[in-house]
Formats: C-alpha cells, sequence, structure tokens
C-alpha cells in the first residue's frame, strides 16, 4: 500500500514536471501533497494554462470540476482563484491556483469550459474578484442589490443589514443588524500551551 | 394581413411553483412555446454555509452538511469527514466503514426514490410520490434509530460514526430490502413503462458525453451519455473496493435513460446494502465504530465517566474541537446527484481556513438554459425533475 502511494506520488510529480515544462513563464511550481497534485500559474496567463492541461494528451484534464476563492487578507494579492479539473482517462485531479487582488481581473475561461460561467460568478459575487470577458458578471448568490463580498475575511459573519417584513409599510425593509448579543467568537489557539496573557506579578519574574 | 410586430414572450418560473424543487426563479424567453433563454436565479435559500463553517469547529461544521442536499443527507457529512480524515491521516475502523457505506447507499435510495417519482408528478402523475414517500418513510426511520434524527442526522463523525447500530437495526434493514425490490418493480411497471410518462421523457434533453464534461457534469448525467464513470469504483473510497456491483449506463443521455439509470442503481444499492449487512455480521467486521484516537474522536460515555484521561479529551474535544495541520484536500464521494467535493483548506487551527462546497446540482443547474433550448416551455418541468436539483446544495 504504501509502495503504491510513493509510485503515485513520483508519477505526479513527473505529470507535474511535465506541465511545467509544457508551460513556461505560465506554470510556475508545482507541488505534490496529500496525494494531490498542485500548479502554482500565472493569472494572466490561466486561460493558456488551462488549455494547455485539457488539450495536451498525457494531461487530458478533459472535465471540469471546480472553481473557487480563498482570501489571505494579509498577502499582497490576497486572493487565490482555485481551479480543479478532473482527468477521466488518466484517473487524476489537479489543483490550479492563481493569485490575484481585488484590482487584478483574471481572465475568464468560460470558452475553454462553458461551466466556468457560475463559478466565476460565484466568486465574483463572495469575493469580488473580478474575470475579464465574462459574459454575465452578474451577482448570484447573494439578494438583489446586495452590497459587499461576503466570504472575504474582513467581512462580518453577521453581515450589515437584515430585512423584516413592515406590516405598516407592507414591504420587506433592510436596517442595520441589532444584536442582543455579541457574536462570541472564541480564542482557543493556546488556552494552556504558550499563552501569551499576561498575568499580574509576571513582570516579577523578569525583573 | 399585414406585418405584425412580433416579440419574445418573457415569462417568470418560481421562485414559488410546485415543479421548480425548491425556491428557483427561472427567467424565460419564449417564442411562442419553444423555450429561446433560460436565466435561473438562485441563492434564495443562500444561507451561508461556507462563511458559518469558518467560524465553526470541525465537529461543529458536520451538521451544516445535512442540510445541503437535504433528500440525502449522509452523503454529504461523508465527503466533509474524508476530507479531514486525509488531512489528520486517522484511520477509520472497517465496521465504521461497513455502515458509513450502508448508510450512504441507503441515502441514494432516499434520492433516487424521491427524485424518479417526483418527475412522474412533473410530467402529470400524481400519486407516484406517495408511493416513493412511503419507502422513504421507512429509511428515515433507520436514519432515525441509527442517529435520533429522521433527516438531519449528524451520524458520520471525523473517525467513524457516532455510535454502533444494534443488532435488531441490522435485521430490520434486511428484511426491508427484498419487499422494496417489489416495490421497485411496481414502480418500473407503474411508472417507466407509462406510455405518458416515456411520451413527456423520451429524447428530451439530449447530453452529448463531451458538453456533459465541459459542463463539469457528474453522476447520472454522464452516466446517462453512456460513460461509466462512478467515483465508488473508479476512485474508491471507505470499503467500496471489495463490494461487488454494476454500474449502469444510458444509450441515448436523454431524460428516460436518466431516470432508467436511477431505477437500476436502486437495485444495485439493495444489492451493496446485503454485502454491507453480511460483512457488518461477519467476525471481522466486529469492533470499534471510530477512532481509537482520542485526540479526534470523543471516549464512549461510560469511560468518561470514570477515566481522568477521558474526561479530559471529552471536555477538550467538545470546547476546544481537534486541530486539523495546515493543507489542503480535495475529497469526493459519489453522491446520489453526482460529485459532491468539498475543497477543504486548513491552517493548522479548529476550523477550517476555507471550505469551499462543489455540489453537483450547481453545475447541472447552470446548464439549464443549454438543455431547454429549442424545447417546449412544459418540458422545462420535465428537464428540471431530470437533472435532480435540490436547493439545499445549489444555494449552500
Amino acid at each position: 500500500m504504501d509502495t503504491a502511494l510513493h509510485d503515485e506520488a513520483a508519477a505526479l510529480a513527473g505529470l507535474g514536471e511535465h506541465i511545467l515544462a509544457g508551460l513556461p513563464g505560465k506554470a510556475l511550481e508545482a507541488q505534490v501533497a496529500n496525494g494531490e497534485l498542485t500548479i502554482l500559474a500565472e493569472a494572466a496567463s490561466i486561460r493558456e494554462t488551462i488549455a494547455f492541461l485539457r488539450d495536451d494528451p498525457e494531461c487530458a484534464f478533459i472535465c471540469f470540476i471546480d472553481i473557487c476563492g480563498v482570501d489571505y487578507p494579509a498577502r499582497e494579492k490576497r486572493f487565490d482563484v482555485v481551479y480543479h479539473l478532473l482527468s477521466l482517462s488518466t484517473n487524476r485531479r489537479v489543483r490550479v491556483k492563481v493569485a490575484t487582488d481585488e484590482h487584478t481581473p483574471v481572465p475568464s475561461i468560460i470558452e475553454l469550459f462553458p461551466a466556468a460561467n457560475w463559478f466565476e460568478r460565484e466568486a465574483y459575487d463572495l469575493y469580488g474578484v473580478v474575470f475579464t470577458d465574462h459574459p454575465d458578471l452578474r451577482r448570484l448568490l447573494t439578494d438583489y442589490g446586495f452590497e459587499g463580498h461576503p466570504l472575504r475575511k474582513d467581512f462580518p459573519l453577521t453581515g450589515f443589514v437584515e430585512v423584516r417584513y413592515d406590516d405598516a409599510l407592507g414591504r420587506v425593509v433592510y436596517e442595520p443588524v441589532k444584536l442582543t448579543q455579541e457574536y462570541r467568537s472564541f480564542d482557543f489557539l493556546s488556552p494552556w500551551e504558550g499563552t501569551e496573557y499576561v498575568l499580574p506579578g509576571d513582570e516579577k519574574a523578569k525583573g | 394581413m399585414g406585418e405584425q410586430d412580433i416579440r419574445n414572450f418573457s415569462i417568470n418560473f418560481g421562485p414559488q411553483h410546485p415543479a421548480a424543487h425548491g425556491v428557483l426563479r427561472l427567467v424565460l424567453e419564449l417564442d411562442g412555446e419553444i423555450v429561446e433563454r433560460v436565466d435561473p436565479h438562485i441563492g434564495l435559500l443562500h444561507r451561508g454555509t461556507e462563511k458559518l463553517l469558518e467560524h465553526k469547529t470541525y465537529l461543529q461544521g458536520t451538521p451544516y452538511f445535512d442540510r445541503l442536499d437535504y433528500v440525502a443527507p449522509m452523503n454529504q457529512e461523508h465527503a466533509f469527514c474524508l476530507a479531514i480524515e486525509r488531512l489528520t491521516g486517522v484511520e477509520v475502523p472497517r465496521r465504521a466503514q461497513l455502515i458509513r457505506v450502508l448508510y450512504c447507499e441507503i441515502g441514494r435510495i432516499l434520492s433516487h426514490l424521491l427524485n424518479v417519482t417526483t418527475q412522474a408528478m412533473d410530467v402529470g402523475a400524481l400519486t407516484p410520490p406517495l408511493w416513493g414517500f412511503e419507502e422513504r418513510e421507512k429509511l428515515m426511520v433507520f436514519y432515525e434509530r441509527a442517529s435520533g434524527s429522521r433527516l438531519h442526522a449528524n451520524y458520520f463523525r471525523p473517525g467513524g460514526v457516532h455510535s454502533d447500530l444494534p443488532p435488531e437495526l441490522i435485521d430490520d434493514i434486511e428484511a426491508w430490502c427484498d419487499p422494496f425490490m417489489k416495490v421497485v418493480g411496481d414502480l418500473d411497471d407503474l411508472v417507466m413503462k407509462n406510455r405518458i410518462f416515456k411520451q413527456r421523457n423520451v429524447d428530451i434533453a439530449v447530453v452529448d458525453i463531451k458538453d456533459a464534461y465541459a459542463w463539469g457534469f457528474s453522476g447520472v448525467m454522464v452516466r446517462g451519455s453512456g460513460v461509466a464513470w462512478d467515483l465508488r469504483k473508479s476512485q474508491p473510497y471507505e470499503c467500496y473496493e471489495e463490494m461487488d456491483f454494476d454500474i449502469p449506463v444510458g444509450k441515448n443521455g436523454d431524460n428516460y435513460d436518466r431516470q432508467m439509470i436511477r431505477m437500476e442503481e436502486m437495485r444495485q444499492s439493495i444489492h451493496i446494502m446485503k454485502q454491507c449487512i453480511a460483512k457488518l455480521r461477519a467476525p471481522d467486521g466486529q469492533g470499534p465504530v471510530k477512532t481509537t484516537d482520542g485526540k479526534i474522536a470523543p471516549p464512549r460515555r461510560a469511560e468518561m465517566k470514570r477515566s481522568m484521561e477521558a474526561l479530559i479529551h471529552h471536555f477538550k474535544l467538545y470546547t476546544e474541537g481537534f486541530r486539523v495541520p495546515a493543507g489542503e484536500i480535495y475529497a469526493a464521494v459519489e453522491a446520489p446527484k453526482g460529485e459532491f467535493g468539498v475543497y477543504l483548506v486548513a491552517d493548522g487551527t479548529n476550523m477550517p481556513y476555507r471550505c469551499k462546497i462543489r455540489a453537483p446540482g450547481f453545475a447541472h443547474l447552470q446548464a439549464m438554459e443549454f438543455l431547454c433550448r429549442g424545447h417546449m416551455l412544459a418540458d422545462v418541468a420535465a428537464i428540471l425533475g431530470s437533472i435532480d436539483i435540490v436547493f439545499g446544495e445549489v444555494d449552500r
């Protein structure tokens, strides 16, 4: 079993080398972790990268699986756009990641995979990643007239507005969120190992 | 008569429509009765599951997966548990794997039974859903007896399942299998062979296999077009490798083939369930139903009352939860509706950093325009039924 896993990892690494060689300057790095191949690619040339993965006979990733965003606010290019593809002939999956920010658009791959349509709309809706050449980049999941991008890390879990039906006005009204109790987000990161709380008397230990 | 000013007719289908299978608003543009353009508006059931998951521990996260495709809840939990188990490297005991497979197949029958019979309703028959719901109710009782809940089970946990099945429950599930085969046979005679059902479904929404890949289809939508692709066979998880079952495929890729496949898959599921039951009774099918690693799975209650270590584990797991090492993983299962995937990014804390839910219905529903264009207005409901949409998973 372990040797089989090892062989598979080596085969994936080989496939990663092949992809890097086929896309000089476009695919930047290939990583194999947890039995999965990840390609880090240049955002501006994502269309060529995906086309290569789909059309190259050794890759043959012809089945579209997923596009999603991930937010890392601390980074200069805060968003990752993650593509997942599947090859049925080689029974392998690949993940392609490109980095972008709020202002830099990513080329849409809708010409290669029509399925990218809603997935890109969703990434735009939830993260505010802009895709160029997308024919219909509207919001998808959120309310009509919604403002903001809810899956960004700086968007609060509770949101900003709440809705209720107003009897007097005879319609639904939007109001700022009023919570009777603050949302409690517990910090469990280190309850008893390596605490950074300053306890009374700690200063004496140093002196 | 001079030339008339002819223009297309736009109608709203939903958001409240009995054939919309939930809250779907379709903006249809019609030329006479021919559909020219379809614009599905979704998100009316959007609950922000992915955002909520980022604020809950892994253990608190599993119940959210029941609420995605609420027709087959445990299949969704399964994908999330698999993702966590692959990142933490936890081994699932054999008995837990067998129970998971057994309940995944029950979920598949729950989903297909609802879909096939409501498809009959979408094309004009009223009673078939009642026959389907009668059997679904029995299956939900099995859910309840295993987990305490008919629908939102929260039964699959990282590292295994929550509790063991009593032997009487296994007996009752076995006793249910054979009579159900007769129900499937009746459905075959009454629904699938029905003249009107055939007239409404044969040659409607034909999908070519190349289009199926490009549109990101999976599950029955791919098998209907003639490719025997099933994650249970091609990328086996749990103990599907040792199960003996066939993958039915269609010839024409139309609505009718897809429903025929669902009928056959129910029979295959029964076949798998019987094998699971036999294996659960065999000596090597005994043992724990969740990992014995106290850092992942909570201790048994009796143990927790007597052992200090178990008490500490229990307390830590239900307050802080366990940590998942940093990394990312994509885990997919063959859910009844297609490939249900979870892309999990962990940052080493007790909560997911990002959890993207890849729902099969989402990819299928966006192809509505591709499937419906050129068909009649009445076919829209039939097509929507055949791609098996549940809004819990589409809107998330």
